[in-house]
């Protein structure tokens, strides 16, 4: 006999304090709103959207965020949710955090990602093309174009495989970077010059991709690392520090030869 | 942000190779200090003579300071150049920051290290200068009772005993970063270098402080 258990779900109030701030060059500051109704089930997103309905029909400028694909596989979406990037759920972006993690009448403060190199564009949407910059820089393999290779063609061993796919799951959303004490983007970095620098494709290039890439994020001006380990705990997709001392490695030989 | 070319030590990278690099030979020498000081346990006769011996080679004794002060500038200078490049790094602070896998030896590793630097500047002028820093008279040669006499003073033996926990902390967070900052990284052993950098802390502030309290109980007169 399968009955659906069928519980009333209480509605919650919560109380956000935003990061507002006009433009780049502008100053910001926390601005309060009470949201009432949320539903527990509801993302954390949709929460923000509850809250941006009822500020444009109150005629207020709404809260601007950055979202896409709201699966947690884009990186788009990126706040600090009370001093941890994307919220207190391990793993997990700030898309796919519903609003059950919390409890009725709970005070939230919402910042943007903190870091010289990732300018705050307008309230919590900062501008992180420096990552693409970094990834420009060396983050890629050089292959003749034409029809497909067959599969194999090149052997891979699988522990290299699957170490070089744990380094490729990086999306990119830049939380090693806002949970680091010293901004650092270290953690992204050595993600993709892990995953590339395990493969075969990736040997031609590979000494050229760990200076590039290196000499691109400090000219960003992201800081060093001063292995704390925050950027690990924060990353959503687990990516390892120990993929920043394989970068290390790579770069000061290539330094040295 | 079009790139400028940076040098090795431009980048944060190699200023923190600079940093693990002089933190391997300082960490060498406190080890060796720490062997040699523990002669102390046997005997004065020993102590002095192996202070003689090492006396009885300016050239080594010489070479191997110099190599020391320049390693602990080269340490000090890329530290504080790193400092001020990751603070630009973050000029606005959160109003909220949550810490989620620091330790205290990461947290306390500048002043720290501060600390541990005004305790080698005491050090030299105590017990290698004989600067009358300590409220007695330091004999030249006589290691022993110039270690027992100040080590007598409470002020003295504590002041070394917190130095030395100051240091076994930094040591800690150091050891297992300058493993991170070499690259030594491989899935066999990674769970290793905790362990590594644990053991040689505990080993260099348990074997340092041993002396002070040896002497502070009366072990050691």
């Amino acid at each position: 006999m399968n009955q659906i258990m069928k519980t009333t779900v209480k509605n919650m109030k919560i109380t956000l304090h935003v990061w507002r701030q006009k433009n780049p060059k502008a100053a910001g500051s926390f601005s309060t709103y009470v949201v009432e109704d949320v539903s527990p089930d509801s993302s954390f997103l949709e929460m923000l959207d509850q809250l941006n309905e009822t500020l444009i029909e109150k005629g207020e400028e709404p809260v601007t965020f950055d979202h896409d694909c709201r699966e947690g596989i884009c990186g788009s979406c990126g706040m600090v949710v009370n001093g941890v990037p994307h919220g207190p759920k391990a793993r997990t972006t700030t898309c796919q955090l519903h609003m059950r993690e919390y409890s009725d009448g709970a005070e939230l403060w919402i910042e943007p990602w903190r870091a010289t190199a990732f300018p705050v564009l307008k309230d919590l949407l900062v501008d992180r093309s420096a990552f693409d910059r970094i990834i420009s820089a060396g983050g890629y393999v050089s292959v003749n174009t034409g029809s497909p290779r067959d599969a194999n063609e090149t052997p891979v061993q699988k522990s290299d495989a699957d170490l070089a796919f744990d380094a490729a799951t990086c999306i990119g959303c830049g939380a090693c970077v806002a949970a680091c004490p010293n901004a650092s983007a270290m953690l992204f970095t050595s993600a993709k010059i892990t995953h590339l620098g395990l493969l075969p494709q990736g040997q031609v290039e590979r000494k050229e991709r760990a200076l590039g890439m290196v000499n691109q994020m400090e000219s960003e001006g992201f800081g060093g690392c001063t292995n704390h380990g925050e950027c690990e705990a924060a990353c959503p997709k687990g990516i390892r520090m120990d993929f920043i001392a394989r970068m290390n490695r790579d770069f000061i030989s290539a330094s040295l030869s | 942000m079009s790139a400028q070319q940076l040098s090795f030590y431009q980048t944060t990278l190699g200023k923190k190779v600079v940093m693990a690099i002089s933190g391997v030979i300082l960490i060498g020498f406190v080890l060796g200090h720490m062997a040699g000081n523990l002669q102390i346990f046997l005997g004065p006769e020993k102590l002095d003579a192996y202070a003689e011996f090492l006396h009885s080679m300016p050239a080594l004794l010489w070479g191997t300071r110099i190599v020391l002060l320049v390693s602990v500038f080269a340490h000090f200078l890329s530290a504080f150049s790193l400092w001020k490049l990751n603070k630009a790094a973050r000029p606005q602070a959160y109003a909220k920051q949550v810490s989620q896998a620091t330790t205290y030896a990461a947290r306390t590793m500048r002043w720290g290290g501060v600390i541990v630097l005004l305790f080698i500047v005491y050090h030299l002028l105590h017990l290698t200068v004989g600067a009358p820093v300590a409220g007695y008279e330091i004999v030249h040669g006589k290691v022993y009772d110039n270690v027992v006499n100040g080590f007598s003073n409470p002020a003295i033996a504590g002041f070394y005993i917190i130095a030395q926990a100051c240091l076994g902390l930094h040591l800690y967070h150091g050891t297992w970063s300058l493993m991170q900052t070499l690259g030594f990284n491989h899935d066999k052993y990674n769970h290793l270098r905790r362990n590594i950098a644990c053991g040689v802390s505990l080993l260099i502030t348990i074997g340092n402080i041993s002396i002070p309290v040896s002497v502070l109980t009366g072990c050691l007169s």
